[in-house]
């Protein structure tokens, strides 16, 4: 998953702060408590019921404009063997979507809304998917750190106390992992080629390295004078929705992802990037939370682009809906007869 | 018929079924993020990999049979223009998704029956290809056959988008049914398929999907063809520049 930006920015006052004193209330916090599973039937308060909606929604918009920057490849593919992969990937990722979109569908939201809200702007996706893909090597770093990233912020909601979104999870974990190795293995051959093929690897890591460590979102505990921290982290955790905090998966990242980048005879664009022995943990630098804030607001490189295609591919659409609709019509009424 | 079989032949037979699988990959590919539902996105690119597969197990298979170090990927991606040989139909660009389901439906219709007699060709190679991508085809046909029939049988604007691509893609379609000397020493040898035998399976699955689907069978008038022989239309060009962007720009390295 692409979680950054799912938290619930600072004013949002469509999701209520519950007060968990009613009955039903106390019986629900204390089925989460015991690790039971909600399932779609189950009473449910709100707040759960809409955090649930946004972030499983956010999700699957995710996946889809992520198919884009890796769609951008797909013709320019360098072998055959990395087009069938590529081709595979993507499939994989709008298969994500349609999983994560029917996992929303339970709690009382239809498809078409969901989508509706994405088109209008008023549904965010990852920001990760507003930077550009501007080489081969893109889709090597894409793969690598943002599928890498996806799985550690994935793996625990695994555990999620909502049922069919863990499930979809499990499901979606496995293939997340599979595009992690394929990228990583990509830039494996990147680094064993020409000096210019190394050059772009390099380049690929130099743009995607920060915008990877910002998918984790702001920082759980410091909070920040931007007013960029989730007000409605903690009340997630205690819901089972979040399970680990945001700098915890972001330094586990941190912590598995720089020995690969060494390997790959990369270097690691942050001068204050150092392996700290006393924490057994590497040390990192500061993130640009003006870019990130910027990002998710609007102003990211490909912002305006990726939402555009999604409308006009939805737009160019319309005729092809409305008459597959037409004709299920006619044959029920065919049959019907 | 005990002719000796020639190589060569053999090879620019894999490759000019090749090319048409990697040439219409291509196209579907375009469609990547694009398509008019999800579910649509997927399944082009389902058929975009299966065509993949195929055009990899042919030039795979061309480069072994001429021995000159020629990988599935210096065929696919380092000719000259001329020395694709698709036939035009799958070049043809996405000028809609009428357009996307006609080409497709037109050469599913054909490829069906190709896959399945050049399952019994004496080349074992060939043969297997045929067996599986076949089976590839016949689900390529369906889905393609049923959205024509949606778009044709749906609203007046999808008829009329469905009718006005049939009818300008008809053209193309002759050539698919053209031998030409390397078909007729392969048909003679037993290892190749002949076309003009095809044309009767072909005739009747376009005519009965297009009367399920509402729509008019394009009378058979002058028919394009080039393809072959590797004269292709003004989109192919740019379509090469785009498949072989990257081996263009950085040869001989490995990916
Ligand atoms: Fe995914
Ligand atoms: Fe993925």
């Amino acid at each position: 998953m692409y979680t950054q930006g799912l938290d619930i920015p600072k004013g949002d006052k469509s999701i209520p702060v519950e007060k968990a004193d009613s009955a039903e209330a106390l019986r629900f916090q204390a089925r989460i408590d015991a690790d039971e599973k909600i399932e779609p039937k189950d009473w449910m308060p709100e707040g759960y019921r809409k955090t649930l909606i946004r972030q499983i929604s956010q999700h699957a918009h995710s996946e889809v404009i992520g198919m884009q920057p890796e769609g951008n490849w797909i013709t320019r593919a360098p072998t055959l063997r990395r087009k069938a992969i590529l081709m595979a990937k993507v499939q994989d990722e709008g298969g994500h979507g349609l999983y994560l979109y029917s996992a929303a569908e339970t709690l009382g939201v239809s498809r078409d809304e969901l989508v509706e809200q994405l088109l209008d702007g008023s549904a965010k996706y990852s920001s990760i998917f507003n930077y550009p893909t501007l080489t081969w090597a893109d889709i090597g770093a894409i793969g690598w750190l943002v599928d890498g990233a996806a799985i550690m912020n994935q793996i625990p909601l695994c555990r999620c106390s909502y049922g069919p979104y863990a499930r979809a999870m499990i499901r979606i974990c496995k293939e997340e992992s599979f595009h992690q190795r394929q990228g990583y293995e990509l830039m494996l051959a990147l680094s064993r080629g020409s000096a210019e093929q190394k050059a772009m690897m390099q380049d690929a890591f130099d743009r995607w390295w920060w915008p990877a460590l910002m998918m984790f979102g702001p920082h759980d505990t410091k909070g920040d004078a931007e007013g960029i921290k989730s007000q409605h982290s903690e009340q997630s955790m205690k819901w089972r929705i979040k399970r680990v905090s945001n700098d915890e998966l972001r330094q586990k990242f941190v912590d598995v992802t720089v020995p690969q980048a060494e390997y790959l005879g990369l270097k690691v664009p942050d001068p204050h990037l150092k392996w700290n022995a006393e924490t057994g943990h590497y040390d990192f630098g500061p993130i640009d939370w003006n870019e990130f804030k910027n990002v998710l607001i609007g102003n990211g490189p490909c912002n305006k682009k990726r939402l555009k295609m999604r409308r006009e591919a939805h737009e160019r659409g319309a005729w092809v809906r409305e008459a597959a609709m037409a004709y299920a019509a006619k044959k029920a009424k065919r049959n019907a007869a | 018929m005990s002719a000796v079989i020639d190589k060569a032949d053999i090879a620019s037979y894999a490759i000019r079924w090749g090319d048409d699988a990697l040439i219409l990959s291509h196209r579907l590919a375009e469609w990547c993020a694009d398509a008019p539902e999800l579910e649509e996105d997927m399944a082009l690119m389902n058929l975009a990999l299966d065509l993949v597969g195929q055009a990899r197990t042919l030039y795979t298979y061309a480069g072994e049979l001429e021995g000159r170090g020629r990988d599935e990927d210096a065929i696919a991606f380092t000719r000259e223009e001329r020395d694709y040989k698709n036939a035009l139909l799958v070049e043809q660009p996405n000028e809609d998704f009428a357009y996307a389901v006609a080409r497709q439906f037109l050469y599913d219709a054909f490829s069906l029956p190709f896959y399945q007699a050049l399952a019994s060709s004496k080349d074992a190679t060939l043969a297997a290809l045929g067996e599986k991508a076949a089976k590839e085809v016949r689900y390529h046909l369906k889905h393609s056959a049923d959205w024509l029939i949606r778009l044709g049988d749906g609203t007046d604007e999808s008829h009329r988008r469905m009718q006005a691509a049939i009818d300008e893609l008809w053209t193309y379609t002759g050539e698919l049914f053209v031998n030409d000397d390397l078909d007729r020493r392969l048909i003679a040898a037993g290892i190749g398929v002949d076309l003009a035998a095809l044309k009767s399976a072909w005739n009747d699955t376009v005519s009965t999907v297009l009367k399920e689907a509402t729509l008019q069978r394009p009378a058979d008038g002058w028919m394009a063809t080039g393809g072959r022989e590797g004269r292709h239309s003004e989109y192919m060009g740019y379509l090469l520049a785009e498949l072989q962007y990257m081996q263009r720009a950085y040869p001989n390295m490995k990916w």
